[in-house]
């Protein structure tokens, strides 16, 4: 049964038809690639599976629900997550609030002043997630924008994998980080579907989509134009799809 | 401690100086009457600075806060003295129109098509003009007691005011610092993609956010109207440029992210302070619009030297 089913997804913004008709199914603890070139569409269908842009046509369906019409936080709360390439991070909150943005629980101040955000609790939970990640920053408590931006990708990659996601769309994870740190992503996309968690990951990265990615999705003027399994193709392949050499 | 409160050392220092050299100046100023002055005056827009501190802090702007703080003085007075309506409808009324003027600034900018400082500019024109028709231009004056108790009693020895401006402000740290609320109005105001990203309400954050801001010119209204014994159609006018002028010189970022209601108190004792020192040393009214209006951007200009080192 398919965690994630997109069918006939349509959007445009003014004229320009950006999605044209949309179907693909993901499964859980599925790692898919999602490959095409600049303006093929891949942000506009992640934002309209995340809830961010909302569709003109179409069915997003997620654990056999429909949820095309349901809002960005509802969605997260389903446990469909994106870690964006801009990581969406408020660079003057500090770590801890940035991971538990949006979620903060609450507890009532002396027993009965309500509504109260349990910073203890967010801090300890936050500092958690940072160390299961094994990532080295100097306290939970320093502002986002002072971090470096393998630490801010951390942050981001925290914030995604702090509430049970089922699926985790990464945009990019990988384009502004080190060699190292490339390969901390890689293999924490393996932790990830060990765990159950389905992948979406957007790379131009072919290397890093060939090492992840069991299944590769060629998205192309607003169409997927190929679905691929790993074993089954290689790189020029994809690439002549990407680039349209296959029609 | 004091970044634990969310209050700046640099505002505090400035209120400290600020305070000593006006000690020195003028023998007057540590008399315990002139310090009631100071902040019977720092009431009224301190509650106007709290809502500046909301809007701000969410990378939005309230230019109309002082017009509405007229409208709110003219509408509760209207009710009661006008219509004869019983007391607590200058109470209500004032607070409803505050908040409602609010929730048309709040409605319209988040349609996106207004920038706030436009919906806002404008609305700081139609209050006032709304605030002379109802008035027909002239002040409404003889208010009951009730009302009056609010602006010129003194429980306990302390103004009335100063209680009100207390508890709206610990309320309002209480939001701002610790509420899920507060927490999306800095995130709202320091990445608002982000903010959306991760599921807020951002229209809806907006709205509030607004409506609180038209609130607290509500209530400011209403202390201005207990004060003085008048519904005043001019009551308020450039009150925005000290509420806005308090939020930053105790630490809003005008761009948003970042804005503390403890801050803002200090920022607003330094506006305070530095009216009532201005009017003890005889400076003209006229010189202290522009010494307000000079610490304003200076303030700004800090701010910025400040996070370009930083960053």
């Amino acid at each position: 049964m398919a965690l994630l089913s997109l069918k006939g997804l349509k959007k445009s913004f003014g004229s320009i038809e950006v999605l044209r008709g949309i179907d693909l199914e993901i499964n859980p603890s599925e790692v898919i690639g999602l490959v095409g070139d600049n303006g093929a569409g891949k942000s506009t269908l992640m934002k309209s599976i995340t809830g961010v842009y909302s569709l003109d046509e179409g069915m997003i369906g997620f654990q056999n629900q429909d949820v095309t019409t349901l809002p960005p936080g509802e969605r997260r709360a389903r446990g469909i997550e994106m870690i964006y390439q801009d990581l969406a991070l408020a660079p003057q909150q500090d770590i801890a609030n940035n991971i538990f943005l949006g979620r903060e629980p609450t507890k009532r101040l002396w027993g009965f002043l309500p509504g109260f955000v349990d910073k203890e609790k967010i801090d300890a939970e936050a500092l958690k997630m940072i160390d299961r990640l094994g990532a080295r920053i100097p306290s939970i408590h320093v502002p986002v924008g002072r971090l470096s931006g393998g630490q801010q990708q951390t942050v981001a990659i925290a914030r995604a994998l702090t509430f049970d996601p089922k699926l985790v769309i990464m945009d990019e994870p990988t384009a502004a980080l080190a060699v190292r740190e490339v390969e901390g992503v890689l293999k924490l996309i393996e932790q990830m579907r060990d765990a159950g968690i389905a992948v979406i990951l957007i790379s131009h990265r072919l290397n890093d989509i060939f090492a992840a990615c069991q299944r590769i999705v060629v998205l192309r003027r607003g169409s997927v134009i190929a679905d691929l399994q790993r074993e089954a193709t290689d790189m020029n392949e994809v690439v002549s799809y990407i680039v349209g050499a296959h029609g | 401690m004091l970044s634990r409160l969310h209050i700046r050392l640099e505002s505090l220092i400035v209120l400290v100086v600020l305070s000593a050299g006006m000690a020195l100046l003028s023998p007057v100023f540590l008399s315990v009457n002139n310090l009631f002055n100071i902040i019977l005056a720092t009431a009224t827009f301190g509650v106007l600075a709290i809502g500046a501190t909301f809007v701000i802090s969410s990378a939005g702007l309230d230019l109309s806060l002082g017009s509405v703080l007229g409208l709110s003085s003219v509408v509760g007075a209207a009710l009661v003295v006008t219509l004869e309506w019983p007391w607590y409808f200058a109470i209500l009324g004032s607070l409803i129109a505050g908040t409602l003027a609010g929730a048309v600034n709040g409605f319209i900018v988040t349609r996106g098509m207004v920038p706030a400082f436009i919906v806002t500019l404008g609305m700081l024109g139609i209050a006032r003009g709304l605030a002379l028709i109802i008035s027909g231009g002239r002040g409404i004056y003889g208010l009951p007691n009730e009302i009056l108790f609010l602006g010129q009693a003194r429980p306990l020895g302390v103004p009335t005011p100063v209680f009100i401006l207390a508890l709206v402000a610990v309320i309002s740290h209480y939001i701002l610092a610790h509420t899920r609320f507060g927490h999306h109005t800095l995130a709202l105001g320091d990445n608002e993609a982000a903010a959306k990203a991760t599921g807020i309400d951002i229209n809806r954050q907006r709205m509030l956010l607004y409506m609180l801001s038209g609130l607290m010119a509500g209530i400011a209204g209403l202390i201005f109207t207990a004060r003085v014994n008048t519904g005043d159609p001019t009551a308020g006018l450039n009150y925005e440029l000290l509420a806005i002028t308090a939020a930053i010189i105790g630490g809003t970022n005008l761009f948003g992210g970042r804005g503390s209601i403890l801050g803002t108190m200090i920022g607003a004792l330094i506006m305070g302070v530095l009216q009532n020192g201005l009017n003890l040393l005889a400076v003209q009214a006229y010189y202290q619009q522009m010494a307000i209006g000079m610490v304003l951007i200076a303030a700004v200009w800090l701010d910025q030297v400040r996070d370009r080192k930083r960053s």
